[in-house]
């Protein structure tokens, strides 16, 4: 089994839509949103959830007023300053490290582990789906990214599919970092702006930090072939295969409003085959082929 | 006054929107690019960077010839950062949270703390007006620490523009609160709305009065706005699709320099902010 996972760096450039669309045109794929934060790709494969689970992250802490003595010791340890001078802890700031829970010469301090969000397995008309809901303003994205991600690999393995298709999350950071971990390959979806090609370079930097194959396409290239090319140019320095363009379409904002993929919208356009050909030449390529 | 740009999803326009105002207001503004994973405010503004502060966070450092191999740290450590196999003691920096609950637990002082490195914050001046960003390290999980230090920088004096990054998790938390304002930017798509609705969710709990920017407005469907007029959200501001803006932006130019008209626009939007926050 072989893990794709879509990464931008920046967002808005079309790592939804790409995944939705590869996932139309093979066989044996399971697909992996890992956005989970603000997941969209369930909004073109309209999931038939089969099982819903309960994501359980960290503790928080919570005073008990009847048993605390307001000796301080609490709000002097807590480097997150997370407990307030009423001794009411903000739940927004408190990070889940339990030092005042364990510290508290009073035991007051309860320690509830959270329910921070869902995570299902479901159906779709391109196969298996496994994808979650972080609640708001959540810590422990990374977390739950790990562990959609590690269900998704055993559900492949005992239905027995060939590849695996995680949508990333935008940035750098923890949840993509979780993204990343053990994946096979990453394809860098660009636009040919600065901030893509900026957002694209940080990416790489990523990828070779942790020693992750990469690969890139740019997608709406027309609306800066100059810019496009120097994207090109700098993947190519940085040793990322570079595999194609995707011209600006108005169908794929057209297809996601009708909740389908550009191939079920229009696949005889030229976006449709640029990004067959692109999928084509990921899969013809050395690194997912080892 | 603090003005927070936020959108749930990515790639809607919040840096375009964020260094367009700023740029129209021009001196008495600071803007904060709060985006460290990916801040992008400075290839449109063009800073000269005065000032560069690399940012650590503490993590332990644990003297082997004090440690009794006790344990009472791998016990306190939520985020599984110590391990002991039989007499060797391992840190695992990158999962670290810096609670300092290792070495207060330590009975024997065994631990001191020592730095890793988040990023870097950089400041300087652009267009008369002040900026600041931070720049997380390659490599570096953990965001809201590096957001919090670039937040420092806010000047109560000014007007001070903060660019959210995406989502709706701890980092855009981190961004958006205790500001006067959020701009919410969105596009009138399946995934824009969707995303909205997660952010004005978010907006909401943190109890701070928000406004809309429809970008791309005429493209996708009338949802969008369907929901705001629901959820008494105004709009301030819509921009069509126009292919000049994206040529414009796409060569990490402002809007407002190369179709000066829209100057006004950004000007009128900032007005509407400075009302709708004075009334909370």
């Amino acid at each position: 089994m072989r893990e794709l996972v879509i990464l931008s760096g920046k967002g808005g450039t079309g790592k939804t839509t790409l995944t939705a669309a590869f996932a139309s045109i093979i066989e044996n794929r399971i697909l992996c949103d890992a956005d989970v934060d603000a997941a969209d790709l369930h909004l073109l494969m309209a999931p038939d959830i089969k099982q819903t689970t309960d994501f359980l992250g960290g503790g928080i802490a919570v005073i008990n007023p009847d048993k605390c003595t307001q000796c301080g010791i609490c709000i002097d340890l807590c480097r997150f300053d997370a407990i307030k001078e009423n001794f009411e802890v903000d739940a927004i700031e408190c990070e889940g490290c339990g030092v005042c829970v364990d510290f508290c010469p009073e035991q007051a301090i309860d320690f509830p582990v959270q329910t921070c969000g869902q995570w299902y397995i479901s159906d779709t008309r391109f196969g298996p789906m496994v994808h979650a809901r972080l609640g708001i303003a959540e810590e422990n994205s990374g977390k739950l990214v790990a562990l959609i991600r590690h269900e998704a690999k055993n559900l492949a393995e005992e239905k027995n599919l060939d590849i695996m298709i995680t949508d990333g999350p935008p940035g750098i950071g923890c949840p993509v970092i979780a993204s990343v971990g053990g994946a096979t390959a990453m394809l860098i979806v660009t636009e040919p702006t600065v901030s893509g090609s900026h957002d694209m370079a940080r990416v790489a930097d990523l990828a070779a930090h942790f020693k992750i194959p990469a690969m890139i396409c740019v997608n709406k290239f027309d609306l800066n072939p100059d810019q496009a090319r120097a994207i090109e140019n700098l993947a190519e320095e940085k040793n990322i295969t570079v595999l194609g363009r995707i011209p600006f379409d108005p169908a794929f904002t057209e297809s996601m409003v009708q909740g389908k993929t550009i191939f079920e919208y229009s696949e005889n356009s030229e976006a449709s085959r640029m990004i067959r050909r692109i999928w084509d030449e990921i899969m013809a390529s050395p690194v997912m082929n080892k | 006054m603090i003005i927070s740009v936020a959108s749930g999803k990515g790639g809607t326009g919040k840096t375009t929107v964020a260094t367009n105002m700023a740029v129209s207001l021009g001196s008495g503004v600071q803007i904060l690019d709060c985006d460290v994973e990916e801040p992008n405010c400075h290839l449109f503004l063009n800073p000269e960077i005065e000032k560069t502060e690399t940012v650590f966070t503490p993590i332990p450092e644990i003297d082997e010839s004090k440690c009794t191999f006790c344990g009472k740290c791998v016990d306190i450590c939520r985020f599984k950062a110590i391990a002991i196999l039989g007499k060797t003691i391992l840190t695992f920096s990158e999962l670290c949270h810096s609670c300092g609950g290792c070495m207060e637990v330590c009975p024997e002082n065994a631990i001191t703390e020592i730095g890793r490195e988040l990023g870097v914050i950089e400041k300087g001046g652009a267009n008369n007006i002040d900026f600041v960003h931070g720049r997380l390290r390659v490599g570096e999980a953990m965001s809201p620490p590096l957001i919090k230090k670039v937040r420092s920088y806010i000047d109560p004096d000014k007007i001070n523009i903060i660019d959210a990054p995406p989502g709706t998790s701890c980092p855009v938390i981190a961004a958006t609160k205790d500001t006067n304002f959020v701009l919410m930017v969105t596009e009138p798509t399946p995934f824009g709305l969707h995303d909205l609705k997660l952010g004005v969710e978010a907006v909401k709990l943190l109890g701070i009065p928000c406004g809309l920017v429809i970008n791309r407005s005429d493209i996708g469907s009338d949802d969008v706005k369907k929901y705001a007029k629901k959820e008494n959200l105004p709009i301030l501001m819509e921009i069509p699709f126009d292919r000049r803006i994206a040529e414009v932006y796409s060569k990490g130019r402002l809007v407002v320099e190369e179709m000066p008209e829209w100057k006004e626009n950004f000007l009128k939007l900032f007005s509407q902010i400075e009302k709708l926050a004075a009334k909370e």
